[in-house]
């Protein structure tokens, strides 16, 4: 199944894992220390993530390390930088019209 | 023009709402005049392509702005904005929406929430824009909209671009 990103980053608990492992690889254990939740749970959030590629598992030894997929969130950021375009453009028009107005006024 | 004018740009999932800031090297009086009067907002509202045409202004609380967008290839998109409050040089806010061109809104695309504020500090203008949705699937939706629009716009300077080096 492909999942969506902004389903991903759109519950809490996923954002605060994302957090948790941006600053270092992370074990499903010791990420699931940090919550209320069952490890399932945790296990359950991992699983999503994972699916949407925000996050992939390296193996060490016998553990799994969790770490994020940077290109993966550049990703989100690319694509609000399309919705932060169109307001820059449209701001871009309203500094000419001021301009405009400011010169027929004098 | 000033170049070091503040532009400012997130968004807050959790509140579901995206802030904008800008500031512009105007009075407030004229900051304001462009944001309220038709024959202006008609003149820069639309991002390029688009352009603005307005069909009817009534500024003032519980009215109505109802204007259309279009495109290059001269589609129709109908707009409005239901005034809600308005507190002169200061404040305005409204819900907007799609609609037909007598005003009737079209349910299926979700509606946002305006909240602008005006502010002059020695001769430049902050205008401080909230944006809220009812649920973060409105929001989504809303920045995937916005994604396909850039898109086009980006396509569009393309065009543009390639046009003008196919003259050399």
């Amino acid at each position: 199944m492909r999942r969506d990103i902004f389903q991903a980053i759109a519950d809490p608990t996923r954002r605060a894992i994302i957090t948790l492992i941006a600053l270092q690889a992370m074990t499903p254990n010791a990420l699931a220390e940090h919550f209320d939740t069952t490890r399932q749970a945790v296990s359950k959030h991992l699983r999503i993530l994972t699916e949407c590629e925000l996050i992939k598992q390296e193996h060490k030894g016998r553990e799994i390390y969790y770490q994020l997929e940077i290109d993966k969130m550049k990703e989100i950021d690319k694509w609000l930088e399309q919705f932060r375009k169109i307001w820059e453009t449209r701001f871009d028009q309203l500094d000419t019209l001021l301009v405009t107005i400011k010169n027929n006024q004098k | 023009m000033k170049s070091n004018l503040l532009f400012d740009f997130s968004v807050n999932k959790e509140n579901k709402t995206i802030h904008v800031k800008r500031e512009f090297d105007a009075t407030l009086d004229l900051v304001w005049k462009a944001w309220t009067t038709p024959e202006l907002l008609d003149q820069w509202w639309a991002p390029k392509p688009y352009r603005t045409e307005t069909k009817s202004m009534d500024f003032r609380d519980e009215g109505l702005w109802l204007y259309a967008m279009i495109s290059p290839e001269n589609e129709v998109h109908w707009c409005k904005a239901d005034y809600k409050r308005i507190e002169p040089s200061k404040k305005i806010s409204w819900l907007d929406a799609f609609c037909d061109e007598d005003g009737n809104e079209s349910s299926e695309m979700p509606r946002t929430f305006w909240k602008n504020a005006f502010s002059e500090t020695a001769g430049t203008t902050l205008v401080s824009i909230t944006l809220e949705y009812k649920s973060l699937e409105d929001l989504e939706k809303i920045i995937t909209m916005g994604f396909q629009e850039g898109f086009t716009m980006a396509m569009h300077n393309l065009d543009e671009l390639l046009e003008a080096l196919s003259d050399r």
